[in-house]
């Protein structure tokens, strides 16, 4: 925050603090919902990405732009879109959840929905960035990208507010997220009642999805790689170790990663490239440290 | 008491279980026995509520197992399954500890922690206790997840082939210990058992299934017969008595 600080003091600082936030929001948000969702599918490579949140988004994105124009998008009211779209994420996943409740539970069948809507929703995408005229075809792409220096300060508030109480949420379930990792049969015999509390962590992670992801894009990817580095250092996959450890790494990584990219590359990229170049480079040097043992 | 009525279960067109009726009163060791897809784990847990219930009802101690809260049931009864293997990274000493979970929700004190360390102690795993699970032997992981069973400390316990992996000292001492815990501490046993001569010697009672129905029901002596047995596993099979208990030479 304060690296190479110059110019009209109160200025910049607000400027800065109000990126820090935003990318300690999204931190958190992020790698609170990879541990639960991981936990919840009993997978260690998925992210949420794959309940297909973000393809939603990215259509959002097209077809208001398609319909209302570059210059239209860019004078919606950015408070309406915010909650339009957190309102239309968390419906997905809801629409996705109940028939499953009311029937039995199957997570695996949820998935696939999930990746079906995802792809019917990247092509729709695509077919629409084809009708539209390519310079409005830019906006999209702008918007198609996580970005932390377009951050609106009272949106960035609720954020704040959705992610705490999301993290809190989790944070109270840790004991009962280490028993649903024991499997489905064992939380049962252990007293969990699974498929509601399933139902519930999802909802959770759907929600803090869709708020990081209407705040400053999707960035879902950094979840595997926060976790999986996170459980290194820790050493564990106890949740009342892991949900702080994996906060702390993505804070870390998103904060440290802004700052490289600022005074170190003299911002000609953005974060969201920076952070897959970097979690590329460490994943591959974890998989090769994993070969040698 | 465990109170089994009219019980059917069916996947599709397979009939798993057909009116099963059973009624096993508190206290004593009961065992399950039958050939493969005699519906021995399906009736355990429908017991233990890891099925929803087709048809029919079970009650635990009175208490209905579909309707009752899963925390309530919980402390009340502790099962073991035959594949429970664990998806998570674990050390063994903190899978023993999640068997207190019902009973503390997450938060262990002191008489946990004593409780946790008596279970590590009896199955002897003192020196594997904060070792990863994945890196144990699939019989040493078979005692830790017995462990953590007993560690549940409920009045009745459903156990589906816990001596997979075990070898015949451990097969011996777990049984064992499931007697002690009949005799001493007045918990309620039943376990699905491949091996009918521990069924012989530590049983007070057997049930014996065969398509989805019990075809023989009673004290070991009345059940492990040269007629009942070939009805359940279809050969003939002879049966002598050592030291006093009947011997089934269900191998030669």
């Amino acid at each position: 925050m304060f690296v190479g600080l110059r110019g009209n003091l109160a200025f910049a600082l607000e400027l800065r603090a109000v990126r820090l936030l935003a990318l300690v929001q999204v931190g958190v948000a992020i790698a609170v919902s990879t541990v639960v969702f991981q936990t919840v599918t009993a997978n260690w490579i998925l992210t949420p990405s794959i309940m297909g949140l973000d393809a939603l988004y990215l259509f959002c994105q097209t077809a208001l732009v398609f319909v209302f124009g570059g210059l239209g998008f860019a004078s919606l009211d950015p408070r309406l879109k915010f909650f339009g779209e957190v309102a239309l994420m968390t419906t997905l996943t809801l629409a996705l959840l109940l028939p499953m409740l009311r029937r039995r539970f199957d997570i695996g069948l949820l998935l696939l929905t999930g990746v079906v809507l995802g792809v019917l929703f990247r092509s729709l995408s695509t077919l629409l960035a084809r009708l539209i005229d390519p310079n409005e075809f830019a906006v999209v792409q702008a918007a198609s990208f996580a970005d932390f220096n377009a951050v609106r300060s009272d949106l960035l508030a609720v954020g704040l507010v959705l992610t705490s109480i999301g993290a809190v949420i989790a944070w109270r379930t840790r004991h009962t997220l280490d028993i649903l990792a024991l499997g489905a049969d064992s939380a049962v015999g252990l007293g969990v009642n699974r498929s509601r509390t399933v139902a519930a962590l999802l909802l959770l992670v759907a929600a803090l999805v869709a708020v990081s992801t209407a705040l400053v894009g999707p960035v879902t990817f950094l979840g595997l790689l926060v976790v999986a580095l996170a459980e290194r250092i820790v050493n564990s996959r106890r949740h009342p170790l892991l949900l702080p450890a994996a906060a702390l790494t993505a804070i870390i990584v998103l904060v440290g990663g802004q700052m490289l990219l600022q005074h170190g590359l003299g911002g000609v990229s953005t974060l969201g490239v920076v952070i897959e170049f970097v979690g590329g480079a460490v994943f591959l040097v974890m998989l090769l440290a994993a070969g040698k043992r | 008491m465990i109170e089994i009525e009219q019980v059917s279960l069916r996947y599709r067109d397979a009939k798993i279980l057909q009116d099963v009726n059973l009624t096993l009163p508190k206290g004593g060791l009961t065992a399950l026995i039958g050939p493969n897809g005699a519906g021995k784990s399906s009736l355990l847990s429908l017991i233990a509520r890891l099925q929803p219930l087709q048809s029919g009802r079970i009650r635990v101690d009175g208490l209905p197992v579909d309707t009752t809260p899963s925390r309530q049931l919980a402390r009340t009864l502790a099962i073991l399954r035959q594949d429970a293997g664990v998806a998570s990274r674990l050390r063994v000493r903190e899978l023993v500890g999640f068997g207190r979970f019902p009973h503390n929700g997450g938060r262990i004190d002191d008489a946990d922690r004593a409780l946790i360390d008596k279970a590590l102690r009896q199955f002897e795993l003192e020196e594997f206790a904060d070792r990863f699970l994945d890196t144990l032997s699939g019989g040493q992981r078979q005692r830790a997840l017995v462990a953590m069973t007993f560690c549940q400390g409920t009045g009745y316990m459903l156990l589906d082939e816990p001596l997979n992996n075990l070898d015949m000292f451990f097969a011996r001492q777990l049984m064992r210990h499931l007697r002690a815990a009949v005799e001493q501490q007045n918990r309620t046993v039943i376990v699905v058992l491949h091996d009918v001569n521990h069924a012989a010697v530590y049983a007070d009672r057997i049930v014996a299934m065969k398509a989805g129905r019990i075809v023989a029901d009673g004290a070991p002596a009345d059940v492990l017969r040269p007629d009942v047995l070939a009805d359940v596993f279809g050969y003939a099979i002879e049966v002598t008595e050592v030291a006093g208990k009947p011997f089934v030479l269900h191998h030669l």
